[in-house]
């Protein structure tokens, strides 16, 4: 039995105008680490609260752990884990109380699962006695995952939970998915930023309610099917204005220090670039292939 | 960008009880100038920008902005800068149109300058047919890119970008930069926070704060050549974390 099981769901909003979720499938492995990735508006919230029953589709069906998330919908509640892209822990609690009240409400204890939390909780320990409401943003962050966990969820389901938050917690909370991999719990994860998708074992890569491609982050990139340059030169803007008039050009985006740029044929060379570059007056010109990151394919995808 | 300093603070400093939020920060900003503004959460960026924009007043040192001074003319500093979050931009209720009216007429633009004003951004922005289309149903990137346009719509000196990209697709991410850059070549300078690394390498300049203080500022390649690495990602992280604080 697989435990998540995606079939055509649909779901819109404002009496149909607004469509969410435009006909999803996709099926999550035993252990696998699984991300919705994309931008607001994906419909990554509205998976997420469907397959945690608390929000119905139009049409389609879905399996979590076995379960139907419209007829089992209490079975799924007990077993799943669920991070909200919002805090949502009671602010005027303690950590302890906070972490042994979800405890309760799942009919377990604290000591019970410690073992799946103590590398998490040993980090917020020390701030116990402390109402969440005066947390910092990453120790709420960290609450909020031992609280989803404590009680021993089999699938567990975090929407976005690096938004916002500096490129130092983000690698952090990345190695404590990881290690939670470890202790065979399946997880979805969703995120709008794209260099986390390296992190997942497979990525969905969403768009407006639609899946634009779904595999693992090595086999979206090799699917990229046409040679990728990095440019580089003295001024960066005119460079940047000046490859789209390029004749040749099929896409050139800013990439941090680097312009990427694909070709409509794809027989041309680094000289014939640098040619062109040389005749519009750059100097320092660097051209380069490179390998595509996830960003650059999720581009391509979004103009088909 | 040239020469000209538009924002200039001398051990700016705000306390909050016995919390030094930002610490004695010292730099000087460029008129036409991309200044990229990071740190790690918590780190005192906003609070800095807070009184960068006249709504906080310092606990000591100087600093003046567009020329004012952020002790005793807050009022004139709010006249001469625009400032748009992720967070807070437009009003959802009023349609396209509605919201730059309004926004044109709290920064006292007159009625023939106001009426160029929108009929050119409806048509830069390609948003004339959804001239009468509420705010809260655009896509969010088409949303931030008429934000960013109404935040400079009285073309003041500086504007305040607090991530101004959190959530928008790459695509439409990478316009909005170029409607910075669009702006800085006109020679508004461009205060810019984010939390995505490659959008550091397209700023002239780039400060890094951490626990309150500025730990670097520099081009993003000397900032890479300095703590000799290849990506500004690796510099944040190699200055970040050993952070104490976090927000």
């Amino acid at each position: 039995m697989k435990p998540v099981v995606v079939k055509n769901i649909v779901r819109t909003y404002d009496k149909g105008k607004v469509k969410a979720l435009n006909d999803i499938s996709f099926e999550v492995e035993q252990g696998e680490l699984f991300g919705l990735i994309g931008p607001d508006g994906a419909g990554k919230t509205s998976l997420f609260r469907i397959l945690t029953t608390l929000l119905m589709p139009d049409s389609g069906t879905a399996e979590v752990g076995g379960f139907d998330v419209v007829k089992d919908y209490k079975e799924i509640r007990k077993s799943v884990g669920y991070m909200p892209g919002r805090f949502s822990l009671y602010q005027d609690l303690t950590v302890e109380e906070n972490l042994s009240f979800f405890a309760t409400i799942f009919n377990t204890t604290i000591e019970e699962n410690y073992e799946l939390i103590r590398d998490i909780y040993v980090q917020i320990e020390p701030f116990k006695t402390r109402r969440a409401g005066k947390l910092s943003g990453g120790m709420k962050q960290k609450l909020a995952l031992c609280c989803a966990l404590i009680h021993r969820p089999n699938v567990l389901f975090l929407d976005e939970p690096t938004t916002g938050v500096d490129a130092v917690s983000r690698k952090e909370f990345w190695e404590m998915l990881k290690r939670l991999k470890e202790k065979d719990i399946t997880i979805i994860v969703s995120t709008p930023y794209m260099d986390e998708a390296s992190l997942c074992d497979r990525v969905a890569l969403m768009q407006n309610g639609h899946i634009l491609d779904m595999d693992t982050p090595l086999s979206i990139i090799q699917n990229f099917d046409r040679p990728l340059w990095s440019v580089r030169s003295s001024n960066m803007f005119s460079l940047l204005n000046d490859l789209r008039l390029y004749e040749n050009t099929e896409s050139c985006f800013a990439f941090g220090d680097a312009h990427h740029l694909t070709l409509k044929n794809t027989v041309l060379e680094e000289t014939d670039i640098k040619r062109f570059l040389h005749k519009k007056g750059h100097d320092n010109i660097d051209v380069a292939q490179i390998e595509p990151t996830i960003e650059d394919c999720f581009m391509a995808l979004m103009k088909n | 960008m040239t020469s000209e300093i538009v924002i200039k603070t001398d051990k700016l400093t705000k306390r909050f009880g016995d919390f030094v939020a930002t610490n004695a920060v010292t730099f000087e900003v460029y008129k036409g100038e991309v200044f990229g503004f990071l740190g790690a959460n918590g780190a005192g960026k906003t609070t800095a920008m807070r009184m960068l924009c006249g709504l906080s007043i310092p606990s000591s040192g100087k600093a003046t902005v567009a020329g004012f001074d952020v002790y005793t003319q807050t009022e004139d500093i709010k006249r001469n800068i625009g400032y748009m979050s992720q967070k807070f931009s437009l009003y959802d209720d009023l349609t396209v149109r509605e919201n730059i009216r309004f926004y044109g007429g709290v920064y006292g633009l007159g009625r023939v300058e106001l009426k160029e004003k929108i009929d050119y951004l409806l048509h830069h922005l390609k948003l004339e047919d959804l001239a009468k289309t509420k705010v809260k149903s655009l896509p969010l990137g088409w949303k931030q890119k008429l934000a960013f346009s109404i935040a400079i719509i009285h073309e003041p000196k500086i504007v305040f970008l607090d991530e101004p990209t959190g959530g928008v697709d790459p695509v439409t991410r990478r316009q909005f930069w170029e409607m910075i850059y669009e702006a800085a070549e006109r020679g508004t300078t461009v205060f810019v926070t984010t939390h995505y690394m490659d959008e550091a390498e397209y700023c002239h300049r780039v400060s890094i704060m951490v626990d309150g203080v500025i730990k670097a500022l520099d081009t993003p390649a000397g900032l890479k050549k300095a703590y000799g690495v290849d990506s500004m990602d690796e510099v944040f992280l190699k200055l970040a974390r050993d952070a104490k604080r976090s927000e």
